[in-house]
């Protein structure tokens, strides 16, 4: 209502990529079934249920605090290092139970890599931070082996060209926008199925957030991404699917394109619209 | 009846009194400073003019003139390495557990207190804690092993907790990308937390080495003699250290031994300081990494 | 899984390593009990701790311990005497005047005191502060508790200073602030209402202080005599119940002997006062932290 408002930021129905195929065929990945998350007393997550599919990129979207990074952080039982943290309920990742009796959280989290908010490598070289996923899991028989799953990695990430030259630099010597590569290659390096990524260009400027998002709409074509952001324009950019979570419970979900332009809850209008949250 | 800004009869008797005690409590600061500054005084007066390249080759011997600090030197060098070579493991271990494995289970706490209580223990009744256990009950007599073990207990806690305070300054963020990766815990530890901490865990080993270094009271209750003409050549040999050699010096009646005691004396501190400007000086690296 | 086996050996091992300090305690006091026990056997724990003479080597045995009590009594005393004063006054100073530039120079300084090896500090008892005092006091004897009480003093002041000074710092500021408001000038606020918050704190200090004095043993080997004498005179030579397990450490009576087992008793003796103190300076320092969180 007020005349000298900042102009609207374009409509997000035009941000989404045209072209995103019919994504219901693609098979179902990871299944949740009503779960329950506590910390402590305190329940954090509502009985969630929603479906993972392949191959796709799916976004959490919603307000701080609401529960989409507890959540994501449920496919690899990250949340298994807080003490006072409970679960309830099913996560199937390809139909086993991830919370199921005699699972080796080990292999799971070998097989469902993470990116974190904040890049966070090791104070060691480029090289060896690549390589250390590798070596603990024995996944290179060889030094020659080793030196080519990271160089592998290096340019899956994008940014083999500009560290070739550096391997054994220092890897906090990078930049900002290149240590978060440099992290995303570190957990490509293990050759997950699954790639979680917890807001992962939200310390990062407009044009090393440009090339992440390019690096993930590169990288669903083999693996599956699940990005929590709080970034509507790079959920529209960059999503195939979109669940929308409020204080602990999924309100949404569903295509990235009908979830911008024709949500059916109206909470998620609002959310979208910028009228709350 | 308006604000008066001008000094009241009281309030100028109280900070007369405030002044008074400010040059006070300089004077004891000045006192203080002034006692290190004769201890320093006395024995470089006393004992400077005896440090020579012989006296720091010579063995000890009845006549003052000839008597050499040789022996002792090479004592404190064994005994020491060998405390350390069983504190840094044990310490190091027992810190891993207590900080990254044990939480807040009562055993946990349990074991803390114990350390905290060893802290203050006096260091004489370690030294009889070590002639019951290692120079008796397993038979090691009164060998540079049974001294070295002793004071590795005494310097334990010194060790664990500078190792926990290192172990702490690892940010979590470190840990929850290695466990991401499919690290087990103790991989974490090992390949991650550990190698971060390695500085901090060694200015902690060299500070609790620079007080052993000086400890005389427990080697004597195990049997470090202190009359010992040689070197000692293995860890099952009988041994002194500079310490002991200085309080037997400083036993004898005559003026030259008092010098020798003085020498011995600059020796020692001579290699404390040493000790600590090494420690200082990683401790400084230490946080300058930390920053970039 | 064979991983989580060896992660499971892992975790045994460094909890056995935790447990070593479990095990120092239960051996100090095992071995202390074996061989105090044995003394008992022998020697009525009444006499030992009533008896005001103590021969174990003449003769004539006799095996009270009060001689060797009071000695370490006497030096204490003087040590605290010296230390508890000087140590409050340089931490009020340091926590509520003291610019940064004399802080920097102060601090390191008092560091250094206390990394000073106890040898040096009996050297210098002997050789330099026995001889200056017998130049005020001439009935002062070569052996006296003065002159060790007064060095001990020095040594542990900086541990008075800086645990004090950590007592005074934990109090918060509106404490402070609404002294100054009230007009009142900074010693006033530092001796009338800073110390007395930190009260229990500072006391902590103090007993731990008293606990380090009391087991202290080569200045008083070097400088205070061998001579247990049951008297509460500066001046002459005396024998602390370190100084007496030093003396039979050194010298020739043969292990098992009903002579040797008397380090044990004293060594028992000197652990279970050390230990109590401690105990109630971490319950006070515990009490105080809780004031104020």
């Amino acid at each position: 209502m007020t005349t000298n408002a900042r102009p609207l930021p374009p409509p997000l129905s035009s941000l989404v990529r045209p072209g995103t195929p019919a994504a219901d065929s693609a098979p179902i990945k990871i299944d949740v079934e009503q779960l329950n998350f506590y910390y402590g007393q305190k329940r954090a997550l509502d009985a969630i249920s929603l479906k993972i599919h392949a191959n796709r990129v799916t976004a959490f979207i919603g307000p701080s605090g609401c529960g989409k990074s507890t959540f994501l952080r449920t496919f690899n039982r990250m949340n298994d290092i807080i003490p006072s943290a409970r679960v309830e309920g099913k996560v199937l990742i390809d139909g086993h139970d991830a919370y199921g009796p005699g699972v080796d959280v080990v292999s799971l989290r070998r097989q469902v890599g993470m990116v974190f908010q904040k890049s966070n490598p090791f104070p060691k070289s480029i090289f060896e931070n690549v390589a250390y996923g590798l070596r603990i899991n024995n996944l290179a028989r060889s030094k020659a082996e080793l030196a080519e799953r990271v160089e592998e990695s290096l340019r899956a990430a994008a940014i083999w060209d500009e560290v070739k030259d550096r391997l054994s630099d220092s890897a906090l010597a990078l930049s900002g926008g290149q240590q978060q590569r440099l992290c995303i290659a570190r957990a490509l390096a293990i050759r997950p199925d699954i790639l979680l990524m917890d807001e992962p260009a939200s310390a990062l400027d407009p044009i090393a957030t440009q090339r992440i998002e390019e690096l993930v709409y590169d990288l669903k074509k083999t693996y599956t991404i699940v990005i929590v952001t709080h970034n509507m324009q790079q959920a529209a950019r960059v999503s195939d699917h979109t669940a929308f979570f409020w204080l602990g419970r999924l309100i949404e979900y569903g295509r990235t394109d009908k979830i911008f332009t024709a949500p059916a809850e109206k909470l998620t209008e609002d959310y979208v619209t910028g009228r709350c949250g | 009846m308006g604000v008066n800004l001008a000094s009241s009869p009281s309030s100028s008797g109280r900070r007369r009194a405030d002044l008074v005690f400010q040059a006070a409590a300089l004077l004891v600061l000045v006192a203080t400073l002034g006692a290190l500054a004769a201890l320093v005084a006395t024995v470089w007066n006393d004992g400077a003019s005896r440090l020579d390249w012989r006296f720091l080759t010579s063995f000890p011997s009845r006549r003052a003139e000839d008597a050499g600090i040789y022996h002792a030197i090479v004592g404190s060098f064994y005994v020491i390495l060998l405390t350390g070579a069983m504190a840094l493991p044990v310490g190091v271990a027992a810190a891993t557990y207590l900080e990254e494995y044990g939480g807040r289970n009562p055993m946990a706490r349990f074991i803390e207190l114990n350390i905290a209580n060893l802290a203050s223990v006096p260091s004489i009744i370690y030294g009889l804690l070590g002639l019951g256990l290692f120079v008796r009950l397993m038979g090691m007599g009164r060998s540079v092993l049974a001294g070295a073990a002793t004071l590795a207990l005494l310097a334990l806690p010194v060790v664990i907790l500078s190792t926990r305070e290192a172990l702490r300054t690892v940010p979590s963020s470190i840990r929850e990308g290695s466990y991401a990766l499919g690290a087990t815990k103790w991989q974490t530890i090992w390949y991650q937390v550990l190698p971060m901490s390695l500085p901090g865990i060694l200015t902690g080993l060299i500070l609790a080495l620079s007080r052993a270094i000086g400890e005389t009271a427990p080697l004597i209750a195990i049997g470090a003699l202190t009359y010992i003409p040689f070197a000692p050549d293995s860890i099952w040999s009988p041994f002194t250290v500079l310490p002991i050699q200085v309080f037997n010096w400083v036993s004898r009646p005559q003026v030259a031994f008092k010098e020798n005691a003085a020498a011995g004396i600059l020796v020692l501190l001579t290699l404390l300081l040493t000790m600590n400007a090494i420690a200082i000086v990683l401790r400084d690296r230490y946080q300058r990494k930390g920053r970039s | 899984m064979p991983q989580r086996r060896g992660e499971r050996i892992i975790e045994l091992l460094l909890f056995l390593c935790a447990l070593v300090s479990v095990g120092t305690t239960a051996g100090i006091i095992v071995v202390l009990a074996v061989e105090t026990f044995a003394f008992f056997r022998e020697v009525p724990i009444l006499e030992f701790l009533t008896g005001t003479e103590w021969t174990p080597l003449f003769s004539n045995q006799k095996f009270g311990v009060l001689p060797l009590l009071l000695g370490t009594a006497l030096v204490s005393t003087i040590a605290m005497a010296v230390a508890v004063p000087a140590g409050l006054m340089c931490a009020i100073y340091l926590s509520e005047y003291a610019p940064d530039g004399v802080r920097r120079v102060v601090k390191p300084v008092l560091e250094i005191l206390a990394g000073v090896p106890t040898v040096v500090y009996g050297y210098f008892a002997l050789t330099f502060v026995t001889p200056l005092l017998q130049q005020w006091l001439p009935g002062l004897s070569g052996f006296n508790a003065l002159s060790p009480g007064i060095v001990m003093g020095i040594m542990i002041l900086p541990l008075v200073s800086s645990l004090s000074e950590d007592a005074m710092q934990a109090v918060p500021r509106g404490l402070r602030e609404g002294a100054y408001a009230l007009g009142a000038t900074r010693m006033q606020t530092s001796v009338r209402v800073v110390v007395p918050a930190a009260f229990s704190g500072i006391t902590a200090a103090v007993i731990l202080a008293a606990s380090r004095a009391i087991g202290e043993t080569m200045i008083v080997a070097i400088a205070a005599g061998q001579q247990p004498r049951f008297t509460v005179n500066p001046f002459v030579p005396i024998e602390t119940m370190t100084a007496y397990i030093v003396q039979i450490s050194l010298g020739d009576t043969p292990q098992g002997t009903l002579e040797y087992r008397t380090i044990f008793a004293v060594g028992m003796l000197l652990f279970v006062m050390t230990f109590a103190l401690n105990l109630i300076s971490t319950w006070l320092r515990n009490r105080f932290r809780e004031e104020y969180n």
